[in-house]
C-alpha cells in the first residue's frame, strides 16, 4: 500500500425506532457534524466520500447523489458502495483502500439507515434470487434459524446458551448513550419472549432502527495531527459468497466466510491466538446463536465450545476477550450503518473515547460485518502504528 | 424464429413485492407543508452563510454545508424559468396530459420550484409570470400538491 492509515473521527446519531425528526439526509448530517468535531475539522478537509446502505430499504437508488445535503459531498468525488449487510464494514474497507492507495489523505465514510420507512422484510427479500430463493427463504431470519437448528443440533447447544448473548449485548447497550435499546433484560425475559421461528424467539433477534454513522480515515502523518491517538487499521479482509441458499451454506462447516477472512485478517496482523491477543472484538452478531456459534469460525475457541465460552464469562466486559462493549447490533440494527458502527465502535475502544462503555487498555480491535447470503468482511485496528 | 423457442417454453415469475414506503418529511419539511394546507404560504429558507433562500426548504445548504437558519414566506407569484409540456399521459403522471412541467421561481426566491401549470399552455414561455392556485381546504393534506398547479397571470 502506499501509505498507512487509521480512523482519527467517528460520529454517531442517537439510535431510535423512528426519527419523523428528520429526513435521511438530515439525518446523516447528524453523523457526519459529530465525526468532523471528534477530529476537529471541517468537511473543507474531507477529500472524498464513501457512503453506504441498503437501496430498497428506503427506495433510494442513487444515495451518492441524495445525500449531498447530509454528507457534504457537493463537488467532491463520492463513491456509493452496497453489499447488503455488510454495507457499513464494506464503506468502511472502501474508504480505507481510498487513502492506502495515496490518491486521498482524509475520506469520509457514511453509512445509514431509516428503517422506519418500509417494510424491511420485504425490501430484504429483494436481494435473493427472484426466480428460487424468494419464494421460501429469504428475508433475515429463515435461513438464520436453519443455521441454529443445525448447530444446536450438532453440538447440543441450547436456546439458554443463545438467549446468555442477547443478556450479555442488551444490558451492555446500557453503558452507550447512542445505543436504540436500552432497557435491562434477563434470561428469563429472553426465553418467555414470543417465538418467531424455531429456535429464534424476539429478544435473539435485532431491532430495526433509524440511525447514522460516520467514519473519518486519515493517512500517515495527517491521522497523528488530527488524533491523539488515532485507530490505526492493521488488516481487513473481505469475503463474499455468492446468493445461493441451498449452496452457500453448509451449516456444519461454519460460517466459512467469516472464517476465511478472519484468517486472513488474523495473517495480515500477525494474529495467532485472537482471543488473547486481541482486546475488545465488535461483532456484527445479528441474532443471539451467532455470538455462540461464530466466535468459533473467529477462532476464540474450538468447535462446539462456543456455548461454554460465553457461559464461563470470557465474553463479558471483564472477560478474555470482550464483545460488543457497545450492546451490538442486538440493541442498535440501522442496517446499512450498522458493520460502520462495528468499525467505529472498534476505533472508539482503541481511541478510548468510550466513555461509560471504555474498557480499560485496548492495544488491538476487531471489527466484523455479516450480511447477504453469508458474507463476511472483517478489519483489525491497532494503537501501534501498523 | 429463434432455434431454441421450437422445443422451449420461456417461463417467467411473477414478483410478489411491493414495499409500501413512506418516508418521513422531518421538521423542516413538515413545517413548509403545514403552510400550503393550512395558510396557502409558501415558506422558503434563507442559508446562514451565502443567503440563497431555498424552496422547497432544506435545513442544510448543501454549497456550504452550514445551516439554513431563517425561515422566509415567499410570494405566491414567480417567473417561469423553464418548462416542458407533456403530451401523453401515464398513471405515474399527476394528472391528465397535457400539462406543463415548469420550473418556477418564486419571488423571494434563489431556486425554481419544479410544479405545474396545466392551462394556456399556448401562452407559455420563459419568463412569463405565474400564479399559485390552491386546491379547496377540504382537500389539501399537507401535500407539495396542496398547490393544484400555476396559472399564468
Amino acid at each position: 500500500m502506499a501509505q498507512k492509515v487509521a480512523i482519527v473521527g467517528t460520529g454517531q446519531t442517537d439510535h431510535k425506532s423512528h426519527r419523523p425528526d428528520v429526513t435521511g439526509q438530515e439525518m446523516i448530517r447528524e453523523a457526519v457534524d459529530r465525526a468532523l468535531e471528534d477530529c476537529g475539522i471541517t468537511i473543507r478537509d474531507i477529500d472524498a466520500i464513501v457512503i453506504g446502505n441498503m437501496d430498497h430499504f428506503e427506495s433510494i437508488n442513487y444515495v451518492d447523489n441524495w445525500s449531498i445535503e447530509g454528507s457534504g459531498g457537493f463537488m467532491k468525488p463520492i463513491m456509493k458502495v452496497t453489499t447488503g449487510g455488510t454495507t457499513g464494514a464494506s464503506v468502511a474497507i472502501a474508504a480505507y483502500y481510498h487513502v492506502a492507495s495515496g490518491m486521498f489523505d482524509r475520506v469520509l465514510a457514511i453509512g445509514w439507515e431509516k428503517n422506519s420507512e418500509s417494510d424491511t422484510t420485504g425490501a430484504i427479500i429483494t436481494c435473493s434470487d427472484p426466480i428460487w430463493d424468494r419464494f421460501s427463504y429469504s428475508g433475515a431470519i429463515p435461513s438464520l434459524a436453519t443455521e441454529a437448528t443445525a448447530y444446536m443440533k450438532q453440538y447440543g447447544a441450547t436456546q439458554e446458551d443463545a438467549a446468555r448473548v442477547a443478556v450479555r449485548d442488551r444490558n451492555n447497550a446500557l453503558n452507550n448513550p447512542h445505543a436504540h435499546l436500552q432497557r435491562p433484560i434477563t434470561l428469563e425475559d429472553v426465553m418467555s419472549s414470543p417465538m418467531l421461528a424455531h429456535p429464534i424467539k424476539l429478544l435473539d433477534v435485532c431491532p430495526r432502527t433509524d440511525g447514522a454513522c460516520a467514519v473519518v480515515f486519515a493517512a500517515d502523518g495527517e491521522a497523528q495531527r488530527l488524533a491523539k491517538k488515532p485507530a490505526w487499521i492493521h488488516a481487513s479482509a473481505v469475503r463474499h459468497t455468492y446468493s445461493w441458499f441451498g449452496d452457500s451454506t453448509d451449516y456444519d462447516a461454519g460460517l466459512v466466510s467469516l472464517a476465511r477472512a478472519s484468517q486472513e485478517a488474523y495473517k495480515k496482523a500477525g494474529i495467532t491466538d485472537p482471543s488473547r491477543e486481541l482486546d475488545v472484538a465488535e461483532l456484527y452478531l445479528p441474532y443471539t446463536y451467532a455470538g455462540i456459534k461464530w466466535i468459533e469460525d473467529l477462532k476464540f475457541c474450538g468447535r462446539g465450545e462456543g456455548a461454554k465460552f460465553v457461559r464461563e464469562g470470557n465474553t463479558n466486559m471483564d472477560g478474555m476477550i470482550p464483545v460488543n462493549p457497545s450492546g451490538g447490533v442486538i440493541s442498535t440494527n440501522c442496517i446499512g450503518a450498522t458493520a460502520l458502527l462495528r468499525v467505529a465502535e472498534a476505533s472508539i475502544q482503541v481511541m478510548g473515547k468510550g466513555g461509560k462503555r471504555q474498557l480499560p487498555k485496548v492495544n488491538k480491535a476487531l471489527a466484523t460485518g455479516f450480511g447477504g447470503c453469508f458474507w463476511s468482511d472483517v478489519m483489525i485496528l491497532g494503537a501501534e502504528r501498523s | 424464429m429463434e432455434k431454441w423457442l421450437e422445443h422451449v417454453e420461456p417461463l417467467t415469475f411473477k414478483g410478489q413485492i411491493a414495499v409500501p414506503y413512506t418516508w418521513w418529511a422531518g421538521e423542516t419539511g413538515s413545517l413548509f407543508l403545514m403552510g400550503l394546507r393550512d395558510k396557502e404560504t409558501i415558506m422558503g429558507c434563507r442559508c446562514n452563510s451565502c443567503g440563497t433562500v431555498y424552496v422547497p426548504p432544506r435545513r442544510t445548504c448543501a454549497q456550504c454545508f452550514t445551516d439554513t437558519g431563517e425561515w422566509v414566506q415567499l410570494g405566491n407569484k414567480g417567473t417561469v424559468q423553464s418548462y416542458t409540456i407533456v403530451r401523453f399521459s401515464h398513471p405515474l403522471q399527476p394528472v391528465e396530459a397535457p400539462f406543463a412541467y415548469a420550473m418556477i421561481q418564486l419571488d423571494g426566491a434563489d431556486v425554481s420550484l419544479v410544479h405545474l401549470i396545466k392551462k394556456d399552455l399556448d401562452k407559455l414561455e420563459k419568463g412569463v409570470r405565474v400564479r399559485a392556485c390552491f386546491k379547496e381546504k377540504s382537500e389539501r393534506k399537507g401535500h407539495i400538491l396542496d398547490i393544484d398547479g400555476f396559472e399564468i397571470i
